[in-house]
């Protein structure tokens, strides 16, 4: 079978066509890059995706985080769920890990916050 | 007196910053209206900036925090919460905080660099009530991302820019359901990657060819009414259709906030909204200079930096009177191609020269003339109006330029 | 026990209760929203009338021409701005020239000062953008505009500082006659008083019925607008009237006092009192017959459009009557409702003490409000100086019209109080330039909820369910 995708891997977009054959990648085509090619290998196969999202913080405040590699696309509502439960201590700083293995990843902040906004 | 005022503190401004410290001038002050640097940026936390400039995907916060190390690293002056009421064209600058009270700087050089506004909905007139629920998805983007709050449960987005496709997403895994995005044109403004990944990812339907035409419900919204529009975007009544929500989202735009560069009688650009300007980004107005979203809206942060940058390394050679051999050849375009930056080249050097078209195109050619001379042509697999085009010109092909024309053909 | 109970905090209400704050008296305000000035004082013209329009004899024509009169004056004591500009009445034909002809005569009749009829060229002289098809126009100098509800915040505030109260979400469900006067109930309220002034706008013929009166009708008239970006606001001077006739009263170009041009109203009688739904059938009407007037009208200059909602009465005057001892109407005021408002004020307190209230003027009674606009006006010195006392005014907000937030604050806290987002909008005019908000709306919020000590999500739009977030996010409570 052939599946039709758009890469998200950068703001080109390129559309990319891939042959599958019991969920085995047979061929690339439409990539402009090798970032592009790899993409569509694991997206037709094991898809990922980097979720980015607010923590909320021990002041009532935010920071901004994200999952520091991609996580499994199905497993993003729950990877969700462990970063709305979970409370960052101040202060903190633009990479401080805030949440440990959620789903092969870590949450790290993307942001610094003082505290003192 | 000040060598150097850039007014924004956003991506534009601090790199803008950067950029003439390193061409050699060090009295720099930045004029910042947040408590932060980083403008728009900071409400930015999804991922996808910086993959031209640093080589990796970052999120609006960590692009900006890039510059704003070096910024303080280089200990270039700034100044926040503070806002710019005035410029005038002999470059003085009035500004208010609530230290300082209004003051006035006189510069010598000056750097636009206040970014963009969004779209209204008073600008849109869509028929109906005037309930509580309507925002422009940076308004709900800014309660969601910096305030914790959520606007709404329902959604109806009208227009596909970027920051609404990303806002369906971020509403989406905030817990609340995006019924439809509608667009207007039979395309989206926005970048295929994030209809991919802020869209199909979450089943969220893209109605191309259709608007909102009516709001309803009279504390909060209850429901809009959307339907196809025909080619002339009017709206067919026969497809009218009700959809009930509590919030209606619109992304229907930017426009450059120019209101300080029009104080400062500097030029504008019906097309762009922003200034009209040559390759240094430096205006009508001799001495200031304008680069970011305030000049042109960007589909990327990356090139706002690599457009202050520019601006930046004018500004300190106009500040330290560098003298080059001048020229003034306009640019001009065919209306398939809406715009280019700069307008006007007045230095034959190597230039890079930005562009947009008006409507989707594939397999085109970008053609170059000098009268009836063809100067340069460049190949394009697919073009599109949500996505900056550059071409870059030889100093030497500039070299028995008058004007140049742009002009888009499809093969 | 008041001695005087108003029902409906719109311009008249507001100019009664004003009038009357000048005596010893306790009052009251009672006002259905969350807010002041919400009615057909919210969206309207905005003009003040010169008087040639209403018929000779009326009260309408009376109380036009004496309101207009001394609105120069209410508004210098008030901080509002007036602007004297003038407005024209432009004719395209023989016959519209009939009726202006008619007008000036009217004019003329009602006591209306320096009318003149102009010809095209002395027309092209005032309004150099006017129309080439106008070919005369009718030229009324006392012709002005105003905020109204700035005036109507105003003057409200003004009868607060000099003791009235006001009571907002206040919706008036019955009225009981008692041996001195009346009890006034809403669903969780009473209040009594000796007198009670009906002001209800579009449901002064619902407050009419509580003590029985079934004269009254009062019908809404839909007027729909459309505001121009103040890049536009140069494009005329005066107000600029079509000539009624059989196609209707036309619609009227008219800068604003805050420099944008307005565009307007549609007219069309409708029976729902809340449908303040603009049309995209109002929208195109309104352009294609403004085009009629200008050379060029710039509708992709729209910033906003909006809809009032005129309460027309059943007998096409105003209807101001005392059915009954302690008790009175003002019902029907239509066009020139504003106009005439400070007149009404007048007649009404007249009224009063000829149903027996004993007027004592107060000491202490001062007609001046502090400007809302004062820190905007003022000198950068005195700006500076303001700034030192309270930095807040140092502060910018709202980007767009420059507001800063000393001057939000002082919405919050200055009688009568912004207690919603609307609220600052209509005191201040943050949220009301280019982006409408989009920038500031998040940061007034939060000077609101820390104000009024409520958690950010309550805050509302305008009252009621018009709340703007539905909850926190993470795991907070949601609604």
């Amino acid at each position: 079978m052939e599946r039709k995708l758009t890469c998200i891997i950068c703001p080109l977009g390129c559309d990319l066509t891939v042959k599958l054959e019991n969920n085995t990648v047979l061929e690339v085509s439409g990539f402009t890059c090798p970032r592009g090619k790899a993409y569509a290998e694991t997206e037709c196969t094991n898809p990922l995706r980097t979720v980015t999202s607010t923590v909320r913080c021990s002041d009532g405040s935010l920071v901004s985080v994200k999952t520091d590699k991609p996580i499994p696309k199905e497993k993003m509502a729950q990877c969700m769920a462990r970063i709305n439960q979970a409370v960052a201590t101040l202060p903190i700083a633009i990479g401080d890990v805030i949440l440990e293995d959620v789903f092969g990843s870590r949450i790290v902040a993307t942001q610094n916050n003082t505290g003192n906004a | 007196m000040r060598d150097l005022v850039i007014i924004g503190g956003g991506p534009a401004g601090m790199s803008a910053a950067i950029a003439a410290y390193e061409s050699g001038i060090r009295d720099i002050l930045i004029l910042e209206r947040d408590a932060q640097l980083g403008g728009i940026l900071q409400q930015c936390i999804h991922n996808g900036f910086g993959l031209h400039n640093f080589g990796e995907e970052l999120t609006g916060p960590e692009y900006a925090w890039k510059y704003e190390k070096q910024v303080r690293q280089l200990g270039i002056e700034r100044k926040l919460n503070t806002m710019v009421l005035d410029l005038t064209e002999d470059k003085v600058i009035t500004a208010t905080n609530s230290e300082e009270g209004i003051f006035q700087i006189q510069a010598k050089a000056v750097i636009l660099a206040m970014g963009c506004r969004e779209r209204s909905k008073g600008a849109l007139n869509i028929a109906g009530s005037r309930p509580a629920g309507i925002f422009s998805a940076g308004t709900a983007q800014k309660f969601i991302n910096m305030k914790g709050y959520l606007p709404g449960k329902n959604v109806v987005i009208l227009g596909s820019g970027d920051i609404g496709l990303i806002m369906a997403r971020r509403m989406t895994l905030e817990g609340a359901k995006v019924h439809a995005v509608c667009e207007l044109m039979p395309y989206s403004g926005g970048l295929a990657r994030n209809i991919a990944q802020c869209l199909d990812d979450f089943g969220i339907e893209l109605k191309l060819s259709h608007t909102v035409v009516e709001i309803h419900g009279k504390d909060r919204v209850e429901g809009v009414t959307i339907a196809k529009v025909d080619e002339n975007r009017k709206p067919i009544a026969a497809t009218r259709e009700y959809i009930p929500c509590d919030t209606l989202l619109l992304s229907v735009g930017l426009i450059p906030e120019n209101e300080l560069s029009k104080a400062a009688n500097v030029n504008l650009c019906r097309t762009t909204n922003g200034a009209v300007v040559d390759q240094d980004r430096q205006t009508s107005v001799p001495g200031i200079f304008a680069c970011g979203n305030v000049l042109h809206v960007h589909d990327l942060v990356d090139f706002v930096s690599q457009e202050a940058e520019i601006a930046g390394k004018a500004a300190a050679e106009y500040v330290n009177q560098v003298q080059e051999a001048s020229a003034n050849i306009p640019l001009t375009t065919d209306g398939k191609i809406r715009y280019t930056v700069p307008q006007v080249i007045t230095k034959k050097k190597d230039v890079t020269v930005y562009f947009r078209v008006g409507d989707i195109y594939k397999n085109v050619k970008i053609n170059v003339f000098d009268g009836e001379k063809l100067v340069l042509s460049r190949k394009r697999p697919k073009v599109a109006p949500g996505e900056m085009e550059s071409i870059t010109i030889k100093a030497e092909q500039l070299e028995a330029a008058t004007q140049l024309h742009f002009a888009l053909e499809v093969m | 026990m008041y001695d005087v109970v108003i029902i409906g905090a719109g311009v008249v209400g507001g100019m009664i209760a004003r009038t009357l704050s000048k005596y010893d008296l306790q009052i009251c305000i009672l006002e259905k929203e969350n807010d002041v000035a919400m009615g057909a004082t919210k969206a309207n013209s905005a003009i003040v009338h010169a008087g040639f329009d209403a018929h000779e004899g009326s009260l309408k024509a009376r109380l036009n021409v004496r309101g207009s009169q001394m609105m120069e004056t209410v508004c210098r004591e008030l901080g509002v701005k007036y602007i004297n500009n003038g407005s024209l009445v432009i004719g395209f034909d023989e016959d519209d020239r009939a009726t202006i002809q008619a007008l000036y005569q009217r004019g003329i009749e009602n006591g209306v000062a320096q009318l003149r009829v102009v010809d095209k060229a002395a027309l092209k002289q005032l309004e150099p953008n006017i129309s080439d098809n106008a070919v005369c126009a009718l030229v009324a100098p006392t012709g002005a505009i105003v905020c109204p509800y700035d005036l109507t915040i105003a003057a409200i505030g003004n009868a607060m500082d000099n003791g009235a109260e006001l009571k907002c979400n206040f919706s008036v469900e019955n009225i009981q006659k008692t041996e001195n006067g009346y009890k006034v109930f809403s669903c969780n309220d009473c209040v009594e008083s000796r007198f009670v002034i009906n002001c209800a706008g579009l449901y002064s013929d619902k407050i009419a019925a509580m003590i029985g009166d079934d004269s009254i009708c009062v019908h809404p008239r839909k007027g729909e607008y459309i505001l121009l970006d103040k890049e536009c606001g140069n494009l005329v001077s005066h107000t600029i009237f079509q000539t009624p006739s059989k196609m209707g009263k036309g619609i009227l170009v008219s800068l604003t006092v805050d420099g944008n041009l307005l565009l307007g109203p549609t007219s069309v009688d409708i029976q729902d009192k809340e449908n303040k739904n603009t049309s995209e059938e109002g929208f195109a009407d309104i352009l294609e017959k403004a085009q009629m007037s200008l050379q060029a009208i710039p509708g992709g200059k729209a910033i906003t459009s909006f809809c009032g909602l005129r309460a027309v009465g059943n007998t096409g005057d105003f209807i101001i009557t005392a059915p009954q001892k302690g008790f009175i109407h003002t019902a029907g005021i239509e066009s020139p409702g504003l106009s005439a408002s400070p007149a009404i004020a007048e007649y009404v307190t007249n009224m009063l003490k000829d149903n027996g209230l004993t007027l004592t003027e107060k000491a202490g009674y001062n007609p001046i409000r502090v400007s809302s606009h004062a820190f905007r006006e003022a000198s950068m010195e005195e700006k500076n100086r303001m700034i030192r006392e309270e930095p807040a005014y140092g502060r910018i907000v709202c980007r767009c019209e420059g507001v800063t937030e000393g001057e939000i604050l002082d919405a919050i806290r200055r009688n009568p109080k912004a207690t919603d987002l609307d609220g600052v909008k209509r005191r201040t005019r943050a949220q009301m330039g280019r982006c409408q908000g989009g920038f500031c709306s998040p940061y007034i919020i939060e000077l609101l909820a820390a104000q009024l000590q409520i958690p950010y999500e309550c805050v509302t739009k305008f009252g009621g369910a018009s709340t703007i977030n539905i909850g926190k996010t993470k795991g907070g409570q949601l609604q």
